[in-house]
């Protein structure tokens, strides 16, 4: 019995990996020519911004909220980024740390008036959009030399998006899944009642996970228009909906606490490569969206069967 | 004497109108066991919540080996001061792992290594009070049974790291655990308080608190009613103890009915194998008794489920979970189990349902302005008359009822007493779970559970607190 619950498990863990593989594979058939460091290095470029936003809705999510204001903020990070910070770098950082202390203003309104995350999040959204188009009415702006620097990095045999993405990955693992503070973080999720027992402030806890989103929402920003080299306020509208596909895709759960920081990626690249196989296939883009939800669908109905399998066992 | 572990001296608490505790005097010595017993919402589980800092006395004063702390108490250094608790309701975090819950209760796990320091805590833990339980530490909490859970919960109380291990409350530890365990348990915990360690014991299992513990602590009505060394107590006194009513006659007690008319309802619990079966006569009033959470609700779940379309109504007790629609109006919250009868095609006619809400604001008298206004500007009491009007509203034959007056003041019980008389004399069924063995005496007949299982039945003339009290408490262990 136990050795069929691992493979269960196993199962699970591996649906994200596989989903992927899968759809590497469907895109190499489309297009060969990908199958290349310069093609992958093209393909997966967005994954960058994509992945850090990704990770940015799983701090939330793993606090059993969500988040509707992720991709206009970061398009506003994208505006500040491609004016005060290349114009006065010191204004720059300033108004950068002032986004993360708003996003910890979020959590303490949602906790202490008891309002759910969705729709204070969908309020801030029309914020940030509104401060973007104010501090950058026209697509424009210039993005500080480094950004692009780091951006257009090269390393030898694996592209750099990909390093980028498992060293993100990889980081948020060891301070989510591995530290005690990261314990604390996560069982607000599971169980926000017992850890108020134990003495926990959810308060703080909360504070302190969307703060981080707000930082890894900063670091999408800026990767995003080191890419791009100018700026608009739309830029980012969609990231919203890749980044909580991200996390689902990647074997999070909605409420529970339970993530996985190396799934959020790979659902992001998983994301972003659909995009271009979309492309290859001659698809309009006016289906794209249709045809990632059919992908994420597909997905969570192969997850969901895995998981009945489990509970008739 | 030696000076006590604990001291609670005068402690109140009230919620809302309801006091839980009223002035509790209750001294712990360092090593002694003690024994806390009552029926159901006599204040234990409150007074163990204030103790554990969960919840803040209104009134009172803890005293915590020699310095006094009401003032600075609370959750986050109650095991800064050897202060722990193992909850009725569990809590460890599903998602986690077992070496992760205990991270949660020690603050001095963290830094390189903490988990190999956590993960050793809790197994020799485990070893020491449960040999040979079987449970991997790096398994997730959700993916244990309930009885392991229970067993890991307990093993992390008793784990020490750098604050000192003064107290520990165990609330029916034991509830999830089979006869082994418990024993494995309730062995542990005396060698614990031979090491100086002080217990408080709560549990239904009066044999357990005789067995097992120094001095016995009975509650009631909030406050405590006995104290006195465990051997001075027998099973009989101790009941009485509980349960002696000074003269506290259920008021307006109508006359019990012996009723032959044709069977409403035959069930049997799912919830066990070996139990009785209940059977509910037309126009009778059956109670489910016996203590908080043995399978009643699950009882009247069942019922309602197996119930044709249309023919039950089920009126629940927490009202804010699984009663009223928070942003409906007290008449939309009326009417919403009848609307099939206010149609016209397929819209409802609003003159109608106005004047079904109307009609039950007077009949059954609940106290507002307007029947348009919101639900939540209503009292708890009223609320909870604006969801029997529900129930009564509809056409159903049978009414459920899930320990619906929690909460509700006196004055409005005995209105709703009077109508559930009139409806059952009328042709319904009530099939009523219930908590407070005051109520039985407005049923016709009840059921008492234990564990799922239907223990006992008792006809209306038996309906006594004692028969109650004796067929709810085990009598095994």
């Amino acid at each position: 019995m136990s050795a069929l619950t691992l493979n269960r498990k196993t199962l699970r863990a591996l649906l994200p990996l596989a989903s992927l593989a899968l759809v590497l594979a469907a895109t190499f058939y489309a297009q060969p020519r990908t199958m290349s460091y310069f093609g992958l290095n093209l393909m997966l470029q967005y994954a960058v911004p994509i992945a850090l936003a990704t990770i940015a809705q799983m701090f939330i999510i793993t606090v059993n909220d969500l988040d509707l204001s992720i991709g206009p903020f970061v398009g506003l990070v994208g505006c500040i980024g491609a004016t005060y910070l290349h114009d006065t770098p010191a204004l720059g950082i300033l108004a950068l740390l002032l986004c993360i202390g708003a996003y910890a203003a979020m959590a303490a309104l949602i906790h202490l008036r008891n309002l759910p995350s969705i729709v204070v999040t969908l309020g801030a959204s029309f914020i940030w959009l509104g401060i973007a188009v104010m501090i950058l009415p026209s697509p424009g702006g210039k993005a500080p030399d480094w950004l692009k620097a780091i951006m257009a990095l090269q390393v030898p045999l694996i592209p750099f998006p990909i390093i980028a993405a498992l060293l993100i990955a990889l980081l948020v693992h060891i301070g989510l899944m591995t530290s005690s503070y990261g314990v604390i973080m996560r069982g607000t999720g599971g169980n926000p009642r017992a850890m108020a027992r134990a003495g926990w402030s959810e308060l703080r806890t909360k504070m302190a996970m969307y703060a981080l989103a707000g930082f890894f929402g900063v670091l999408s920003g800026l990767s995003l228009i080191g890419l791009t080299t100018s700026a608009d306020a739309h830029i980012a509208d969609r990231y919203t909906l890749y980044a909580i596909a991200g996390v689902i895709l990647g074997g999070g759960e909605f409420v529970g606490g339970r993530v996985s920081p190396f799934g959020a990626v790979i659902g992001a690249l998983t994301l972003t490569l659909a995009g271009s196989f979309l492309i290859f296939m001659r698809i309009s883009p006016d289906w794209q969206i249709g045809a990632q939800g059919a992908i994420l669908i597909i997905v969570l109905a192969l997850r969901a069967l895995i998981s009945a399998g489990e509970a008739r066992r | 004497m030696s000076e006590p572990a604990v001291a609670l001296t005068a402690i109140e608490k009230s919620f809302g109108a309801v006091r839980a505790l009223a002035g509790v005097d209750l001294v712990l010595k360092p090593g002694e066991c003690l024994g806390l017993v009552g029926h159901n919402g006599a204040g234990k589980s409150t007074l163990m919540h204030v103790l554990a800092g969960t919840l803040k006395a209104d009134q009172g004063r803890l005293v915590i080996g020699t310095q006094d702390v009401s003032r600075q108490y609370s959750a986050s250094n109650a095991s800064a001061f050897g202060i722990r608790c193992v909850f009725q309701e569990l809590s460890l975090c599903p998602n986690l792992t077992l070496a992760e819950n205990v991270r949660i209760v020690h603050r001095a796990l963290k830094g390189i290594g903490w988990k190999a320091k956590a993960r050793r805590l809790i197994g020799e833990k485990l070893d020491e009070i449960f040999p040979g339980h079987g449970i991997d530490v790096d398994q997730e909490a959700g993916d244990l049974n309930i009885g392991q859970r229970q067993m890991a919960e307990i093993a992390r109380a008793f784990t020490v790291t750098d604050e000192p291990l003064r107290v520990v409350i165990l609330d029916e530890p034991t509830s999830s655990l089979d006869a082994v365990t418990a024993r494995q348990l309730l062995t542990f915990m005396r060698q614990e308080v031979a090491r100086g360690t002080s217990t408080i014991l709560i549990s239904h299992l009066l044999g357990d608190v005789l067995d097992y513990c120094d001095r016995i602590a009975v509650m009631k009505d909030g406050k405590v009613v006995a104290e006195k060394d465990a051997r001075d107590f027998t099973r009989h006194s101790l009941v009485a103890a509980m349960g002696a009513t000074t003269g506290k006659a259920g008021p307006g007690t109508a006359a019990r009915r012996q009723i032959s008319s044709a069977l409403a309802i035959e069930a049997t619990p799912l919830t066990a194998t070996q139990t009785g079966k209940l059977s509910v006569r037309k126009g009778e009033i059956v109670g489910l008794a016996g203590l908080a959470g043995h399978g009643q609700t699950r009882m009247l779940i069942q019922i309602f489920d197996g119930a044709r379309r249309h023919s039950a109504a089920f009126i629940a007790g927490d009202r804010q979970a699984d009663g009223v629609f928070n942003l409906w109006s007290i008449g939309e919250n009326v009417t919403v189990s009848a609307l099939r009868h206010l149609r016209q095609g397929p819209l409802i006619r609003p003159e109608q349902e106005q004047g079904m809400a109307r009609d039950w604001k007077q009949r059954i008298g609940i106290r507002t302005p307007d029947m348009n206004n919101n639900i939540l500007t209503l009292s708890g009491g009223n609320q909870q008359k604006a969801l029997f009007a529900r129930a009564l509203g509809s056409k159903a034959d049978i009414v459920l009822m899930d320990d619906p007056m929690r909460g509700v003041d006196i004055g409005t019980k005995l209105e709703v007493y009077e109508m559930i008389r009139a409806e059952a004399e009328a042709g319904r069924s009530f099939v009523w779970y219930t908590t407070e063995i005051d109520e039985l005496k407005h049923c016709d007949r009840a059921y008492i559970f234990r564990n799922g299982a239907i223990v006992a039945e008792l006809q209306g003339h038996e309906l006594s607190e004692d028969k109650v009290l004796h067929a709810s408490f085990a009598e095994s262990a």
